[in-house]
């Protein structure tokens, strides 16, 4: 028990009680969320009611036109898909400067709002739509075939269990854990912020699907050796034997040695 | 309970028990004269059965390194029997579902299937890699412990030798092992490991052809490395472990300086039956953790690497930890250190953190014993350890290098530093540059600041005693704290240690008669004693003690005056 | 320093070795130089060799913890043949996990732990505590042992002749030299054909035959080829060469395995291709040469790192930069690839790329140097 209750300091306990707790409050919120409504019929009062929010919210960087300022870039043809990309993961409106707009797991709009926005955003100018139907959730994918193509068109920035990997000047491939299939979809179709384009000709529908039915599948298996320690390969293995391995054996070591009373 | 039964002694208890005197009389008796007259053991045996160890935590980090080590010899003949090393392609079959129907090597295959369908195979994987790991960084620590308590210096220097030697091999031998299962990173472990094996000067792409029996990654490297891994080097780990092992009992064990230890005699417990019950009861100890380790903490989730392939990668690619300090060497070396002369290219921006790193950092460690005892001229034979803050310039130099290793191990995880600290990779990659230089040398000052001050501490100690705690007001009303004399045990701790003088430079007169070469060796070596021994405190005598409590007779001590003079003659009248 | 005083002057005892303990006495008013070593302290005794009560308590103890030990070897063996391999459980600070690995290790390290505890606390509270003194004797043998090996050496040399035979001295010298030099040669000349290890190393499976047609980029893995159209600004693809799917089936109609050679092919085939804004590539010899061998702004790299071979996977499609996860390496797309930090020195050779009839991207020749880690012989 003590080795147990001696890991609870570790780094990585507090990863696991956070993924832990995403798991949870995403499961929670995929039952009690209601189903959006067909998102992809935009009407006109959508788009009016968009201009507005876009107007109020964004407008500041982005330009009064969306045609992009110094701060912010245009989104001539970014898409719906990027709208709700960037505002559904609580990614835009961005709170202040950085190098990279974190992900925010407390959204600040609600789906109407952020599909009114989209739907104005989407007639300026042609872009990716919002995607629909059963690719986004991994439905019907091949997982061993959206493993490979994870391995080696994600991996290398996501880490090989999406743990996330560091990029140039503090930039950063986020976690992938607990991102709902539909942003995982959008993402590749928009290639947000440092991201590359993944458009349909490079990797099409059914291997988008794929690698999200891939991603579902992994996530949700047991950490069948125990505690993962965050995903994070050798490093987080040499620190762990380092700190909690070499203290318990010198601990034992040193009950070894000590004289009885 | 009777009061006659509660007044007898251990000894009256053992006494109770029947003792055996003779071999005749028993069965066991009987078997062992059966040995004893086909091998003559008997002298041997009685010889061993009484050889003493002493006590201290610090010697039983050596012990967690065999006991590993013994632990992956077990676990690793339980793997060999499923492990295939073949890197012949074939789809997957087994259990684990993501990998259903992907093409990978059979050595990937048949890790998956230790992994996910032998019964308990997880387990002793992980005991395996683990116990690895355990292995590696318990020889690190029994180093740093050896060498700061000076247990290097004659006899043992050769011992240090061999250890350095084990200590390389264990990294190769780890390094192999980690590269078998053929997953995407160890398999980009090899990529990079080919790239090194190429930065040599001259025969670099010869000896990768030789090793690989071809272009990388061929089908050669992985049951080359199998036999390497599983025959020839464990076959030096334990040949050199076993001649490790004997020169221990040649020299017997060192002991820290103490009331009755002496430089000729080691004082502890014996083999039997103290030590055979400590020592073998630790071995259980040691692999019941490493159990519990494994039962409750994944290492090398193989299965979410994947198979290797050449094209795909993961972020945030490590070696083991143990490999880590090249690895960031690599990361740390600039790319102009590569540089084409005579038509050649010279990779030095690879061969030299990959590939020279190694063997110069454990040659460094090897030779550290001739150099200091050519320093200090001292050819005795030490049996006695050095508290390592009875030492300071050796404290500091050991810390100073361990801390230019941990640097560079540190070095190896500067992306998972920006990522977990949210700072810029190149920001991290440029400070490690710079602490790679700055910190040895700030950990040597400070290391050597602090054993001065602790040595100082001690014959403060010694010489006004410890601190009661117990506050007293003297008649003219001012308040001193009651310090009380140390027994003469724990006073001879403290001050049972050397403190050399630098040598002195030879008088003009007589460097007149030695050649110019000589005289000038001379003064580099007495330009050594001084970087040494400078700077040190000498333990207290007799004659200070006796000075000291003269004093303290006629004053009492003001309270707080913790910070004492190297000197005792400035102590405050 | 006042006086120079050591504690050690004892160094010129004959055996060499030294004892802190003797010090030698010098005048301050009959006081040693050094304090005597007091002798061991007196032997303190244990709670349980004085109380029977104590010692009772210390053998249960002990005996529990052998019984522990024996339950858990029974609960390791009720695990393995009572636990279905795929039953999970939840763990707190572990999460999900697999049952069977947390029973089976628990239950062994229980087994193993209640020994190694049992047995130390044996020897801790039971067995005699009074400490042992050994002596110890110099290491060095005596001199007349020595002088008995220099003789049995010069009398071994002398009944040998060895002074005397300078020819046998010479012949079994050199033989016992020479005699390790077919071993070697058997290894190093067997291990692999190194012959043409430097005409290997400069080809890849894009290089085109003499009169030879361009080959196709095609998608990794799934071997599809790729229009120009197909790729839009910000993309990237991860690319091989058509051939490798030649290879493939020629391996299937030669009869081999069909992954034959298929990895050593990728492991210098491997291609990152993306598209730019041409207007992105810096205006300099660098950039033009880098859009010039290229097809409307995209661009094809070989992924392998010029540092030590990893991938260089990592696009950043705003600034343009490649990363390679091993050791950080930069590289500048829109300045041909050029080393902007880390320990890489030379850019990441580029492909030159066009587009075929049918509007599929081709590479009309192979790399123009030899791809991957730095070696000697790379500019011959």
């Amino acid at each position: 028990m003590n080795a147990l209750a001696a890991r609870r300091r570790h780094p990585a306990a507090i990863a696991i009680l956070l993924f832990l707790g995403l798991a949870l409050v995403g499961t929670a919120y995929s039952l009690l969320a209601p189903k959006s409504a067909q998102a992809a019929v935009s009407t006109a009062d959508d788009v009016a009611l968009g201009k507005q929010l876009f107007l109020a919210n964004c407008a500041t960087c982005h330009g009064l036109n969306a045609e992009g300022t110094k701060s912010g870039p245009t989104l001539m043809g970014v898409g719906a898909a990027s709208v709700d990309f960037q505002m559904g993961t609580g990614r835009m409106p961005l709170a202040g400067p950085n190098v990279q707009a974190p992900r925010i797991d407390k959204v600040k709009y609600t789906e109407e709002e952020i599909a009114a926005i989209a739907a104005y955003v989407a007639s300026l100018a042609p872009g990716p739509a919002i995607p629909e139907g059963k690719e986004t959730t991994g439905e019907g994918g091949n997982v061993a075939l959206g493993g490979e193509i994870y391995r080696v068109n994600c991996a290398m920035c996501h880490n090989f269990a999406g743990s996330g990997g560091a990029l140039t000047r503090g930039k950063y491939a986020p976690s992938l854990y607990g991102v709902e299939g539909k942003y995982i979809y959008e993402a590749m179709l928009t290639g947000p912020q440092s991201m590359p384009v993944f458009n349909d000709t490079n990797l099409t529908p059914e291997a988008k699907a794929s690698v999200i039915a891939y991603l579902k599948m992994t996530q949700s298996e047991p950490n069948v050796g125990g505690m993962n320690l965050g995903n994070l390969g050798p490093v987080s293995e040499g620190m762990f034997i380092w700190i909690f391995g070499l203290l318990l054996m010198i601990a034992c070591a040193f009950w070894l040695g000590q004289k009885a009373a | 309970m009777s009061t006659t039964a509660s007044a007898r002694t251990a000894a009256d208890l053992r006494a109770d028990d029947a003792k055996v005197t003779s071999a005749t009389g028993s069965k066991a008796g009987a078997a062992a004269i059966w040995v004893d007259e086909r091998t003559g053991i008997a002298k041997g045996a009685a010889y061993m059965m009484k050889k003493v160890f002493p006590d201290h935590w610090s010697f039983m980090l050596g012990e967690v390194a065999m006991y590993s080590m013994i632990i992956c010899l077990l676990t690793g003949v339980f793997l060999s029997f499923w492990f295939v090393p073949s890197a012949g392609q074939i789809p997957y079959n087994g259990s684990y579902v993501p990998l259903q129907g992907v093409i990978m090597s059979e050595a990937y295959s048949s890790t998956l299937g230790i992994s996910f369908d032998v019964r308990g195979g997880l387990l002793i994987r992980q005991i395996h890699h683990w116990a690895a790991l355990m292995f590696c960084v318990a020889i690190t620590v029994h180093m740093l412990r050896v060498f700061l308590t000076g247990a290097f210096r004659k006899p043992r220097e050769l011992n240090w030798v061999i250890g350095s030697i084990l200590s390389m091999l264990a990294i190769v031998e780890g390094f192999a092992g980690y590269s078998l299962p053929d997953d995407l990173l160890s398999g980009t472990g090899i990529r990079a490991a080919e790239g090194f094996i190429r930065s040599i000067p001259l025969v670099g792409s010869y000896i990768s052809y030789l090793l690989f029996g071809g272009t990388f990654p061929g089908e050669a490297i992985i049951p080359r490395l199998y036999s390497v891994h599983v025959l020839l080097l464990p076959a030096v780990l334990i040949g050199l472990f076993t001649a490790h092992i004997v020169l221990v009992m040649v020299h017997k064990h060192t002991q820290f300086p103490g009331p009755g230890r002496t430089n000729e005699n080691v004082v502890g417990f014996p083999l039997m039956p103290v030590y055979t019950a400590k020592a073998g009861g630790f071995f259980f100890m040691v692999f019941g953790v490493l159990a519990l380790i494994s039962a409750l903490v994944t290492i090398n989730p193989i299965w979410a690497y994947g198979p290797y392939d050449p094209s795909p990668v993961t972020a945030g690619s490590q070696p083991d930890w143990y490999m880590g300090f090249a690895d960031g060497a690599l990361r740390l070396l600039p790319g102009f250190l590569e540089f084409e002369l005579f038509g050649f290219t010279w990779s030095m921006n690879v061969f030299l953190g990959a590939v020279a790193l190694i063997p110069l950092m454990y040659t460094a460690a090897g030779v550290y014993p001739w150099i200091e005892a050519w320093v200090t001229g001292d050819k005795r034979e030490h049996h006695l350890l050095d508290r390592p803050r009875n030492a300071p310039t050796r404290t500091a130099i050991g810390m100073a290098a361990f801390s230019f290793y941990v640097v560079l191990m540190f070095a190896a995880g500067n992306d998972i530093m920006a990522i977990r600290l949210q700072l810029s990779i190149n920001d991290v990659t440029n400070l490690f540059r710079l602490l790679v230089f700055v910190v040895p040398v700030i950990v040597f000052w400070v290391t050597r600041r602090i054993c001065l001050s602790l040595q100082r501490h001690d014959r403060e100690k010694v010489l006004h005693g410890r601190e009661s705690g117990t506050i007293v007001r003297t008649a003219e009303g001012k308040f001193f704290e009651r310090h009380e004399d140390l027994d003469e045990f724990d006073r001879y701790k403290l001050v049972a240690f050397e403190s050399p003088a630098p040598l002195a430079l030879p008088s003009a007169t007589d460097l007149n008669g030695v050649s110019s070469k000589d005289a000038k060796k001379a003064r580099r070596r007495v330009a050594w004693s001084n970087f040494f021994f400078k700077t040190r405190v000498e333990p207290v005598t007799p004659a200070e003690l006796a000075a000291a409590h003269h004093h303290g007779e006629h004053e009492a001590i003001p309270g707080g005056s913790g910070h004492a003079a190297i000197k005792h003659d400035k102590h405050p009248h | 320093m006042s006086d120079q005083v050591t504690p050690t002057s004892g160094s010129a005892s004959g055996a060499g070795t030294v004892s802190l303990d003797e010090g030698h006495h010098v005048g301050t008013g009959g006081l040693p130089a050094v304090f005597e070593n007091p002798g061991l302290p007196p032997h303190v005794h244990r709670a349980a060799d004085d109380d029977p009560k104590a010692a009772k308590r210390a053998e249960r103890q002990v005996a529990v913890l052998f019984t522990l030990s024996i339950l858990g070897t029974l609960g390791f063996i009720v695990s393995y043949f009572a636990i279905d391999r795929t039953t999970s459980v939840f763990l707190p600070f572990v999460g999900l996990t697999n049952l069977l690995n947390v029973m089976l290790g628990v239950t062994l390290g229980i087994s193993l732990l209640g020994i190694g505890f049992g047995a130390v606390h044996w020897a801790k509270t039971l067995m005699s505590d009074e400490e042992v003194v050994e002596e110890r004797h110099a290491i060095r043998s005596s001199d007349e042992s020595r002088d008995k090996v220099v003789a049995a050496l010069a009398d071994g040399a002398e009944s040998a002749q060895l002074a005397r035979r300078p020819l046998i001295k010479a012949t079994a010298g050199a033989a016992l030299g020479l005699f390790a030099i077919p071993l070697g040669v058997q290894l190093a000349g067997s291990m692999g054909n190194p012959t043409k290890a430097l005409e290997e190393l400069k080809q890849t499976i894009w290089d085109v035959k003499a009169g030879g047609k361009p080959i196709r980029l095609v998608r990794d893995p799934e071997l599809t080829p790729i229009k120009a159209s197909d790729v839009t600004i910000g993309s990237v693809f991860h690319v091989m060469p058509e051939t490798l799917k030649e290879l493939r089936e020629h391996n299937v109609k030669a009869g081999h395995s069909e992954w034959h050679g298929v990895l050593e092919a990728k492991a210098k085939a491997a291609v990152l291709l993306m598209r730019l804004n041409p207007s992105e590539f810096k205006d300099d010899a660098l950039g033009r040469k880098a859009r010039d061998w290229g097809f409307q702004g995209i661009v094809a790299y070989s992924k392998i790192c010029t540092h030590v071979g990893c991938p260089v996977g990592l696009y950043e499609q705003q600034t343009h930069h490649l990363l390679c996860p091993c050791h950080q390496s930069t590289f500048d797309v829109t300045r041909d690839c050029e080393v902007i930090f880390g320990p890489a020195k030379r850019p990441l050779p580029q492909l030159k790329i066009t587009v075929d009839d049918e509007g599929y991207l081709v590479a009309p020749q192979g790399f123009a140097e030899p791809v991957g880690p730095s070696y000697w012989e790379r500019l011959k």
